[in-house]
């Protein structure tokens, strides 16, 4: 392996480690913040000691997601000093941005955790849960508008090799921003409903049934179900915006060779790499058009189009085809246990549901995975769409795979801790241990 | 004042601030351990953590603002410090990242573990002496620049006395304003036990602080003579520096006002740290890049000028309020308030 590949094994590395604790710090204060409000509204402590218990555990996470963000933020200069002189200029300002949401959040979450008794009126601590909420979601705006700036890049000229004429707000706000932001905002709330979900799920499953892991499974799967069905059809826009702004990231996902109206969906199967054939695939005829253009005779364009050396890697098709099958269980699940909570006869909270819902955990965070693998990989050869090729930005040093190592480590170390010091957290104080200490009848 | 004066007068104020809040959590870590191998755990413990506690995470904060700000002020430097610095700066982050999660496994976790704490105090010391490696090659002499390359020469920046004085200054600040602080906070705290050790803390700390200080001014005398006689330009703002240093000192020794004496040795670094920043100008790295010649685009720089004000406005209450809760609620400080 040369230093390119060792330079992008060590980012693929490092984001793949920190966005699964990235996207339960974004979506889990909003949990928090809700439970802790339905406590205080309806009196009920469930609720309280559901935000409080939620709390310990958010803020191991947090620390991984911080020191690991740390990470990220000072490898981009790094392992890609080149892109970071080139483009520096442009994706400066919300990267700013986005340390401001950061030290906002970083601020009020220190205070959140030390002030549970401090003021005689509870909705001031609740308050506080706010600037939680919106410094966790703006960093993941901000940071999305940088990535979707290496999409869609716009905001400048390019004059001898150098960027002028800039407009750090067009940058800001290029093509790819809402559906990105959209996109990654919904499933990190989505993401994190399922993995509280889980918890609970895995209580009942272990012979704790009781009030408390009902509600809090009964408030994770009302709110799973909208986000579920909020992002696919969020994620259904970003479909049509790719058919439009980048189609070779789409015609990969779907092995779409030929530009054609009524173009066929193409689901699972196997591809021919020397003669791109592909074999043992449903094809459903005229959906792809659909997707991608809300037409049955939309025109998309098919990878033939492209010029050789553009096209992303052609097993991103599986990413995308596992992200939207979880997508789509998630929404099932979680539809099938409010559909039984209604019907009263039923039990919802039988053995194959719950551990449906278990699966749900760690399902969900595979899906944040795979999803942004498949937008990475898909915007190979690029760095910055049609501007710098990976290959042009990389760092020199020779030590990267030194460095590689190094971090695998961390990262191993850093996970497994990370499990153990969570387990352990809950497995000595189980929810019921807790709501006897504090007298709160079961 | 030009585009890339302002830009750098806001980034070496944050990088001044990381140091005085990095300080104090990275002394604090290494007293913690330092008071379970001597047996004064019980003593100095409580008071450590109540103030780590609620602040370890803005600390973190300081030092991503700052690399995240030259980059965008100054792009040319993540093309020379980001290859150069590759090694060194992995180092920085993975310590970086084992302290501040182990920070939150052990007091967050359900158990005190010996290893999380060692850990914790040892890379206390470590960081410090792999971040101000920067420092180091800033002076030049470390790297070569050939052609499309930038190669940083580990075992000359090894076996050079100057970066050996660096890192030593480095160790022993922290040490020294991090036990000052917490001397200043115990006193806040009226927990006479604790001050006693801490307060003997400070006083062997400032010994070294000083001593260090002087050799690295012979040693950037033999390493780099520009920057040393602009340096000397300057004088009386290190002058000004060592003041600060023996009213604090002095403070300390006569049992007396600890605030003032830590707001003393704030001025003691800032004095020092502003002095070095302005000697070093205009070179951001010696010799190859200029403070005028590296700056970003004016557009861009206008507008992260303009962001960062508007950051001021929000985080500056935000701030305020997190101190009024934990540092200067005499309540929170002496552990009354659960």
């Amino acid at each position: 392996m040369d230093t390119l590949d060792w330079s992008r094994g060590l980012t693929e590395m490092t984001l793949a480690f920190h966005i699964l604790f990235a996207t339960i710090g974004v979506g889990i204060p909003v949990f928090i913040s809700i439970a802790e409000f339905i406590g205080i509204r309806k009196k009920d402590q469930h609720y309280l000691l559901m935000a409080r218990r939620w709390t310990r555990g958010f803020v191991i996470t947090v620390a991984v997601g911080v020191v690991t963000g740390t990470c990220i933020g000072l490898l981009l200069s790094l392992l890609w000093p080149q892109f970071m002189r080139f483009a520096g200029n442009v994706i400066s300002l919300p990267l700013f941005l986005e340390t401001f949401a950061f030290f906002f959040e970083a601020i009020f979450l220190g205070i959140y955790l030390y002030t549970w008794n401090r003021f005689s009126n509870p909705y001031i601590h609740w308050l506080i849960t706010l600037p939680i909420v919106i410094g966790a979601s703006a960093s993941a705006l901000f940071i999305t508008m940088v990535n979707a700036f290496m999409n869609t890049p716009q905001g400048f000229t390019l004059e001898n090799g150098r960027l002028t004429h800039l407009d750090p707000l067009a940058a800001m706000f290029n093509p790819a921003t809402p559906s990105k932001v959209a996109h990654v905002l919904s499933s990190a709330y989505l993401t994190s409903a399922f993995v509280l979900a889980m918890i609970a799920a895995f209580a009942m499953l272990r012979g704790r049934d009781n009030e408390y892991n009902r509600k809090s499974i009964r408030l994770t799967m009302v709110t799973g179900l909208i986000l579920a069905a909020a992002t696919i059809w969020i994620g259904d826009s970003s479909a049509v915006f790719l058919a439009k702004a980048q189609p070779e990231k789409l015609a990969a996902a779907e092995w779409h060779f030929e530009t054609s109206s009524k173009a066929p969906l193409v689901i699972g199967g196997r591809i021919d790499p020397e003669t791109n054939e592909v074999s043992g695939a449903i094809t459903i005829p005229w959906a792809l058009s659909i997707l991608a253009t809300h037409d049955p005779n939309g025109t998309v364009i098919g990878l033939n189009d492209i010029p050789r050396d553009e096209w992303p890697p052609l097993y991103v098709h599986y990413l995308f085809d596992s992200m939207v099958g979880i997508g789509f269980y998630l929404l099932g699940i979680s539809f099938l246990f409010l559909i039984m909570t209604w019907v009263k006869r039923w039990n919802a909270y039988n053995r194959w549901i719950l551990i449906g819902i278990l699966a749900g955990g760690p399902l969900s965070l595979l899906a944040i995975e795979l999803g942004w693998f498949y937008a990475e990989v898909g915007r190979q050869p690029w760095i910055l769409r049609g501007y710098m090729r990976v290959s042009d930005a990389a760092t020199t040093n020779p030590h990267v795979g030194t460095t590689f190592w190094m971090f695998a480590a961390l990262y191993l170390l850093l996970g497994v801790l990370c499990l153990f010091v969570l387990s352990r957290l809950f497995r000595n104080k189980p929810a019921e241990l807790e709501l006897e200490e504090r007298r709160i009848i079961l | 004042m030009s585009l890339e004066q302002i830009g750098i007068t806001v980034l070496w104020v944050f990088l001044y601030g990381y140091l005085i809040v990095a300080s104090i959590d990275f002394g604090a870590g290494f007293y913690s351990y330092y008071g379970r191998v001597i047996g004064i755990e019980s003593v100095i413990g409580p008071i450590i953590s109540r103030y780590l506690s609620p602040v370890w995470e803005v600390t973190n904060v300081f030092l991503v603002f700052f690399f995240v700000g030259i980059v965008g002020f100054f792009p040319e430097t993540a093309y020379y410090y980001g290859t150069a610095l590759l090694v060194p700066g992995s180092i920085a982050l993975i310590l970086l990242a084992i302290r501040g999660s182990f920070y939150a496994f052990a007091n967050y976790g359900a158990r005190k573990s010996n290893l999380y704490l060692l850990a914790y105090g040892a890379t206390g010391l470590l960081i410090p002496a792999a971040l101000s490696t920067v420092f180091t090659i800033s002076e030049g002499g470390y790297m070569s620049v050939d052609g499309g390359t930038v190669t940083l020469h580990m075992d000359e920046l090894f076996f050079s006395s100057y970066s050996w004085a660096v890192v030593l200054l480095a160790m022993s600040s922290v040490l020294f304003i991090s036990s000052t602080f917490l001397t200043y906070y115990a006193g806040h705290a009226e927990d006479k036990r604790a001050l006693e050790w801490l307060r003997s803390f400070a006083l062997w700390g400032g010994v070294p602080t000083i001593i260090s200080s002087l050799f690295v001014f012979i040693a950037l005398r033999n390493h780099n003579l520009e920057h040393f006689e602009n340096a000397l330009n300057i004088w009386w703002m290190f002058a000004l520096s060592l003041v600060s240093f023996i009213i604090a000192y002095w403070l300390i020794w006569r049992r007396r006002n600890y605030g003032t004496a830590f707001i003393m040795v704030m001025l003691q670094f800032a004095f020092a740290f502003f002095g070095y920043g302005i000697s070093h100008l205009p070179y951001l790295l010696y010799p190859y890049l200029l403070l005028s010649t590296s700056v970003t685009n004016v557009i861009m720089g206008r507008a992260l000028v303009i962001t960062f004000l508007l950051g001021l406005v929000l985080l500056i209450p935000a701030l305020v309020l997190l101190l009024r809760l934990f540092l200067f609620n005499a309540k929170y400080v002496k552990g009354e308030t659960s």
